[in-house]
């Protein structure tokens, strides 16, 4: 492992601002990928309306 | 033509080659959706929403009036992708995030792409499917016939490009009714016939950085004194325009008011801008153009929902 590792030289390395900005890009995506699934919740309960518990299988 | 072949020649040679990691950062994506563009699409898009007869529940309006914003921001950022080669020359957009190089234009245009796919399908299931075709046409209006057509080939391209900045209060009008009537077409009509005095108001200025971007704006194409003639006839017909909601029955005398006292202002702004002989004094006059017209379509669509809210809804009227 530590010897593949090593040889894998060819490929992109981030620096350390690059990581830092990935990782701010992956929290903000987190959020809004959260952020939908609770609109599309609350949109699906609205939509459906008070019989949402009653509807047919 | 020697205009829109200099701005061909920009294209190819400035867009990055290689792909290298991202450095963009959270704020570059909101800068790519023109926030300040937004603002007046949400605005103009809740206005359409709250004057429709009918009712929305206020959950789905919420989410339409999204839809619309990030279908504009969708909008933005296809443009921003295309015309990374012109901000770059442009002191006005140098520092967006493509031309900065904190951003490869393949990410602008997947993250145009995904909001607006997701934006049309999410408003079509919310609100229905007629405001949905709306929204998309509106993309594809600005991304597509705007940004990669008229803005590189004709001078008229504010003109007609602008019917994409005045579909938002029509696709707020077609998400309570999922119609389209009368009344949503004046509110259209305004905003495309406010567009060109109030771009060209900023073109003016800006000339020398369009000419050097090889974008064949008015002031470019035809001279200062012609951008402005086109202005004063342009103001000269958004004046009445303004007016019309008021005029036909679908608004109060309190927006009738408003309309008039400001297609006044505006046409008087326009008079001033032609009139003005020296450099400075045109500058002084576009500035003061540009500024107004601003306030003028805030004026008309708050004037609008304060009208609605006053009892006197455009519903009343469509009877």
């Amino acid at each position: 492992m530590g010897e593949a590792d090593s040889e894998n030289t060819d490929g992109i390395v981030l620096s350390a601002e690059q990581k830092r900005r990935q990782r701010t890009r992956s929290i903000a995506i987190a959020l809004a990928l959260g952020a939908l699934v609770l609109l599309f919740y609350i949109v699906t309960v609205v939509k459906v309306g008070p019989g949402i518990l009653t509807r047919p299988l | 033509m020697a205009v829109i072949s200099e701005g061909a020649t920009l294209q190819s040679s400035s867009r990055p080659q290689a792909i290298e990691p991202s450095l963009a950062e959270v704020s570059d994506f909101i800068a790519l959706m023109k926030p300040r563009v937004m603002s007046l699409v949400v605005f103009t898009g809740f206005v359409g929403l709250m004057v429709a007869p009918g009712t929305l529940h206020p959950v789905l309006a919420g989410a339409a009036l999204l839809c619309i914003a990030v279908g504009a921001g969708a909008a933005g950022a296809l443009n921003m992708w295309y015309d990374a080669d012109i901000d770059a020359v442009m002191g006005r957009t140098r520092q967006r995030p493509i031309p900065a190089g904190r951003m490869q234009p393949g990410e602008a245009l997947a993250f145009g792409l995904t909001l607006a796919f997701g934006a049309v399908a999410v408003l079509g299931l919310v609100a229905g499917w007629l405001p949905a075709a709306l929204l998309a046409f509106t993309i594809f209006f600005y991304a597509v016939i705007y940004t990669m057509w008229l803005k590189r080939w004709t001078a008229q391209n504010i003109v007609i490009g602008g019917a994409a900045g005045a579909f938002p209060p029509v696709i707020g009008w077609a998400a309570v009714t999922n119609d389209v009537g009368l009344a949503p077409i004046l509110l259209f009509l305004i905003v495309f016939f406010w567009t060109p005095p109030h771009f060209w108001a900023l073109s003016l200025r800006r000339a020398d950085e369009y000419r050097r971007a090889g974008i064949p704006m008015l002031p470019v194409v035809a001279g200062a004194t012609e951008t402005k003639r086109q202005i004063l006839a342009h103001a000269l017909l958004l004046a009445p325009v303004g007016v019309s909601p008021y005029l036909l029955g679908y608004a109060g005398l309190m927006y009738g008011l408003v309309a008039a006292v400001g297609g006044v202002i505006i046409v008087a702004l326009a008079l001033r801008l032609k009139w003005a002989a020296a450099d400075l004094a045109a500058h002084v006059a576009a500035k003061r153009l540009f500024s107004f017209s601003i306030l003028y379509l805030f004026c008309l669509f708050a004037a609008l929902l304060v009208d609605h809210w006053l009892g006197r809804p455009l519903s009343l009227s469509l009877g």
